[in-house]
C-alpha cells in the first residue's frame, strides 16, 4: 500500500511534532501562507507570534538555552527571512541550536528578483551551520529531519530550511525521522582515551592549576555540569568560567572564583596568568578572555578539551588537545582519575591557594557604596537577594549592565543565565526572555536591560502581552549608553560622540501604554520595595531603576593589555591603554 | 601568533557531498576567514555517489593551514579532508592552454620551445598557436615566462589537481 501522501506544508508540521517540538516563534507573509494554513489546522505545536523576526529568533534562543532543546522559527521570504539575519548570527556565535524555516518565492521565479524574493541561503550561508534550499516536497522530509540532526549533534548552531511556495502545497510522502541518516555529518563525542591519560598524567603534576570553562559544559547538558562538579571536587583546584559558561558550576562554592577576562575578577585572571596548568573544557580563548596573547598565562601547560576541532590551536596553541563532547571526556577522566589513584601535591595546592586567598582580598568586584543614589551594582545585588530563591532566570541586554548582572548576580544552576555573548546583540534579551517564559511559564524570568538596548527589540513587550508571559524587564537606567562612554572615557579623551540616551521615553508609561505595568525606583531607600512589588506583579513589568550615570565597569582588562594589568575601580587613574590596544575593539 | 617568516604552501583535497552550493560555501570559508586561495579545481568524481573533489592550493602558517584542515572538515556536506603536502607524497599536475600569436623567427622558437616542454599544438593559423601543456604549476609558469616575449596572448589554466602516490584511497 503506498504511503498517504501530503502536502509540504503538512509535512513541516508532522516533522516537527515527531521532532518533539512542541512551540515555535514566528510571523507570517505570503511565502509562508501554506504552512501558516496547516499550522491553523492542528492543535500540537503553539505559534507565538512575535512583532519582529529578530525577536522570533532571539525568543528561539531563549527556549532552547533554557530547555536545552533546539528552538524552532518561522518567517516569511525577503525581509521576513533578512530581518532573522542577527539572530541567527547571535545564534552561530553562542552556539545555539536552531531550526529556521523561511519562505521563499516559488522555485520557477527564484532568480527574477521576484516580490519579496532574497537569496536567502546565500545570505545565511556564513551565519548558519549549515543550510538547505528545498527544490521539491520529495526532498522537505529527509532535510527536515537532517536540520534538527545538524542543530543539535556536534556544537550546535542555527541552521535554515528555505522553502519555496510551491513546495509547501506540492505533495509528496512523509517518512518519520528514525528513517532518515545524514550522509556525511558525523561529529566526534567520545574523546582519545590517550590524550585523555596524557591529560590527567600532566594535570597530576600541577603546582599552580586552573579550570577554565565555558559555554561548552552548557551545551553538553546538566550532566557535564554535574560531572564538572565532581571532578573540580576531586582535584580540589579553583575554577573560572567564561561569560557563557556562568552556571555550570555553582558561585556559592569555595573553589568559585568568579568570571574571568575583560571584566573577570581580580583572582581569576590573576590565578590564569600565573597558572602551570590549564584544563580549558568547552571555551574557545574568546579576545574578551585572553587580553593580549602573547603574554596569555605565559607559564602554563594548555589542556584543551573542546567538540569542535577548529577550536582548538585557534587562538591559544594546547599542549594536549581532545576532540570530544565535554561531558563524554570528563566521564572518562574522572575514571581514568580514579583508576590512576592520583596523588597532587598538596602542599603546592595549599600554596596555591593562599596565593588566590590574597588576590581575592583585593575585593575588585567592590564599589563606592551610596545612600542617595542607586549604584548599578547595588540594584542587581538586591534583584539577586530577592530573587536567589525563586526558579529564577536572567537574560540580560549588552553593555555595562550585562557586566554588572555577571558579577553580581550569582548562578547555582545551568541554563539559567542568558546572554549574547559573542556577538553582543543589543535587544537580545527581551526577546530571549519571552522564550525562557514560554518554556517556563511559572518561572521568575529578569531581563537585565539598559535603557539603550532595551529601545532595541522594545515591541516584544506586545508579545509578552498577547501570551501572558510575565517578564519582568529591569533596566539599569543611567542616561548613556554607558559601554560606549567608558571605552570613549578610557580611549578618546572623554568625548562622548553620541552616546547620552536623548529624548528616551518614559518607561513608566511605556510600559502602561503597552497594558503592562511600569515601575520606577529613584533611590537605594525605595529599592527593595519596588524590586518585591515587580516580583508580585502578575504580568509583564518594566522597571526604570534610575541609577548613577557615570559608575563604570571594573575591574576592567583594556583591549591589548595582559591578565595581570587590570584596572580596578579604586584605581583606575592607573589606565593604560597602548596605541595597539586602541586598535582593538 | 602568525609568523610571517613560516609560510608554507599546502594542497589540500576536499571530498565533498555535490549538493547545491557547496563550492560557495568552501570559497565562502576563504573568503570569510582571510585565508588564501592559490588555485582551486572542482570536479564530480563519482556520479553514483554524488561526490564531488575539491583540490585546493593554500599559503598560511603551519597554524592557519592546521585551522583551513579543521575549518573545511567541520562543513556540514564534507566527507573527507586530506593534506597532501603532509599525509603523504602526491603527484600535482595543472594543464594549461595558451595562445601566442606572432610570425617569423618568434613562431618558430615557440614551436621548437612547446616541443621542449612536450607541449602538444591543438590549434594552428598562419599567425597563432594554441598549445596544450601538462604538468607540474611550476613547469606551467616556465613555459609561459618563455612564451611572453614571443606573442603571448592568452593563457587558461585548470588550477592543480593532485593525488597521493600508491594504492591506497584518499
Ligand atoms: C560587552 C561584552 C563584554 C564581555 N566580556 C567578557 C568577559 O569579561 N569575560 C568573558 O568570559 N566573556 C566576555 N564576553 C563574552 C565573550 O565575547 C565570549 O562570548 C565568551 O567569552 C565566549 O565564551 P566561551 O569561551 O565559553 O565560548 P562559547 O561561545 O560558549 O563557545 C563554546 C565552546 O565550547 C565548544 N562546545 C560546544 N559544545 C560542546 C560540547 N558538548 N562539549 C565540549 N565543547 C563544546 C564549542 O565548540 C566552543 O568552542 C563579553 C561579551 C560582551 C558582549
Ligand atoms: C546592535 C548593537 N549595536 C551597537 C552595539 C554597541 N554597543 C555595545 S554596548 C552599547 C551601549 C548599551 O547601552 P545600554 O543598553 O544603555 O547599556 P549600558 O552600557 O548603559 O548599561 C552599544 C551601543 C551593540 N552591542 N549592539
Ligand atoms: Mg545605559
Amino acid at each position: 500500500m503506498a504511503a498517504q501522501e501530503l502536502t509540504g506544508a503538512e509535512i513541516v508540521i508532522k516533522a516537527l511534532v515527531d521532532q518533539g517540538v512542541d512551540t515555535i516563534f514566528g510571523y507570517p507573509g505570503g511565502a509562508v501562507l501554506p504552512i501558516y494554513d496547516a499550522l491553523f489546522q492542528q492543535n500540537k505545536i503553539r505559534h507565538v507570534l512575535v512583532r519582529h523576526e529578530q525577536g522570533a529568533v532571539h525568543a528561539a534562543e531563549g527556549y532552547a538555552r533554557s530547555t536545552g532543546k533546539p528552538g524552532v522559527v518561522l518567517v516569511t521570504s525577503g525581509p521576513g527571512a533578512t530581518n532573522a539575519v542577527t539572530g541567527l548570527t547571535d545564534a552561530l556565535m553562542d552556539s545555539i541550536p536552531l531550526v529556521c524555516l523561511t519562505g521563499q518565492v516559488a522555485t520557477h521565479l527564484i532568480g527574477n528578483d521576484a516580490f519579496q524574493e532574497c537569496d536567502t541561503v546565500g545570505i545565511t550561508r556564513p551565519c548558519t551551520k549549515h543550510n538547505w534550499l528545498v527544490n521539491s516536497a520529495k526532498e522537505l522530509t529527509r532535510v527536515m529531519h537532517e536540520a534538527f540532526y545538524v542543530a543539535t549533534n556536534g556544537r550546535p548552531g542555527p541552521v535554515v530550511i528555505d522553502i519555496p511556495k510551491n513546495v509547501q502545497f506540492e505533495k509528496a510522502e512523509y517518512v518519520g525521522p528514525q528513517n532518515v541518516v545524514h550522509k556525511t555529518y558525523r561529529p566526534k563525542v567520545k574523546g582519545d582515551v590517550e590524550a585523555i591519560k596524557a591529560a590527567v598524567d600532566l594535570i597530576a603534576t600541577a603546582k599552580k592549576p586552573i579550570f577554565y570553562t565555558g559555554g561548552g559544559i552548557i551545551n553538553s547538558g546538566p550532566f557535564a555540569s554535574q560531572l564538572l562538579r565532581e571532578f573540580v571536587k576531586l582535584t580540589g583546584f579553583p575554577i573560572t568560567s567564561t561569560l557563557m559558561g556562568l552556571g555550570a558550576f555553582p558561585a556559592s562554592d569555595k573553589q568559585w572564583l568568579g568570571m574571568l577576562g575583560m571584566h573577570g575578577t581580580y583572582e581569576a585572571n590573576n590565578a590564569m596568568h600565573d597558572c602551570d596548568v590549564m584544563i580549558n573544557i568547552g571555551a574557545r580563548f574568546d579576545d574578551r578572555v585572553t587580553g593580549r596573547i602573547d603574554a596569555f598565562a605565559p607559564n602554563s601547560k594548555k589542556i584543551h578539551i573542546d567538540i569542535d576541532a577548529s577550536s582548538i590551536n585557534k587562538i591559544i596553541h594546547a599542549d594536549i588537545g581532545i576532540v570530544g563532547d565535554a561531558g563524554h571526556v570528563l566521564e572518562d577522566m574522572i575514571r581514568i582519575w580514579k583508576s590512576k589513584a592520583v596523588k597532587i601535591d598538596k602542599s603546592a595546592l595549599a600554596d596555591w591557594w593562599k596565593q588566590i586567598d590574597h588576590w581575592r582580598d583585593r575585593r575588585s568586584l567592590d564599589y563606592k557604596k551610596s545612600d542617595e543614589i542607586i549604584k548599578p551594582q547595588y540594584a542587581i545585588e538586591r534583584l539577586y537577594q530577592l530573587t536567589k530563591d525563586r526558579e529564577t532566570y536572567i537574560t540580560t541586554e549588552v553593555g555595562q549592565h550585562q557586566m554588572w548582572a555577571a558579577q553580581h548576580y550569582h548562578f547555582e544552576k545551568p541554563n539559567r543565565w542568558l546572554t549574547s555573548g559573542g556577538l553582543g546583540t543589543m535587544g537580545y534579551g527581551l526577546p530571549a526572555a519571552i522564550g525562557v517564559q514560554i518554556a517556563h511559564p511559572d518561572a521568575l524570568v529578569i531581563d537585565i536591560a539598559g535603557e539603550a538596548s532595551i529601545q532595541m527589540c522594545i515591541q516584544e513587550i506586545s508579545t509578552a502581552m498577547q501570551f501572558m508571559a510575565p517578564v519582568k524587564i529591569f533596566i539599569l537606567n543611567n542616561e548613556y549608553m554607558g559601554m560606549v562612554r567608558q571605552w570613549q572615557e578610557l580611549l578618546h579623551g572623554g568625548r562622548y560622540s553620541h552616546s547620552y540616551s536623548e529624548s528616551l521615553p518614559d518607561f513608566v508609561k511605556l510600559a502602561e501604554a503597552f497594558g503592562a505595568v511600569g515601575i520606577r525606583a529613584k533611590t537605594p531607600g525605595e529599592l527593595d520595595d519596588k524590586i518585591k512589588q515587580m516580583i508580585d506583579t502578575p504580568g509583564p513589568v518594566v522597571f526604570d531603576c534610575v541609577v548613577d550615570k557615570f559608575e563604570n565597569c571594573y575591574p576592567m582588562i583594556p583591549s591589548g593589555a595582559a591578565h595581570n594589568e587590570m584596572i580596578l575601580g579604586d584605581d583606575p587613574e592607573a589606565a593604560m591603554v597602548t596605541e595597539e590596544g586602541k586598535m582593538l575593539v | 601568533m602568525s609568523n610571517e617568516s613560516n609560510i608554507e604552501r599546502h594542497t589540500i583535497a576536499v571530498l565533498v557531498d555535490n549538493e547545491a552550493g557547496v563550492l560557495a560555501r568552501v570559497i565562502g570559508l576563504f573568503s570569510g576567514r582571510g585565508y588564501n586561495i592559490e588555485s582551486l579545481t572542482v570536479a564530480e568524481v563519482d556520479q553514483a555517489e554524488h561526490t564531488s573533489r575539491i583540490t585546493v592550493v593554500t599559503v598560511g602558517t603551519p597554524m592557519v593551514i592546521e585551522q583551513i584542515k579543521a575549518q573545511l572538515a567541520r562543513l556540514v556536506p564534507v566527507h573527507k579532508v586530506v593534506d597532501l603536502t603532509v599525509d603523504t607524497k602526491a603527484v600535482e599536475r595543472e594543464m594549461a592552454l595558451i595562445k601566442v600569436s606572432g610570425s617569423g623567427d618568434k613562431r618558430v622558437e615557440a614551436l621548437r620551445l612547446s616541443d621542449a616542454f612536450r607541449a602538444r599544438v591543438i590549434d594552428t593559423t598562419h599567425n597563432s598557436f594554441v598549445f596544450e601543456v601538462t604538468g607540474a604549476p611550476d613547469k606551467i609558469d616556465a613555459f609561459i615566462g618563455l612564451m611572453r616575449p614571443l606573442g603571448l596572448v592568452d593563457v587558461s589554466r585548470t588550477g592543480v589537481v593532485a593525488i597521493a602516490r600508491g594504492p591506497e584511497a584518499m
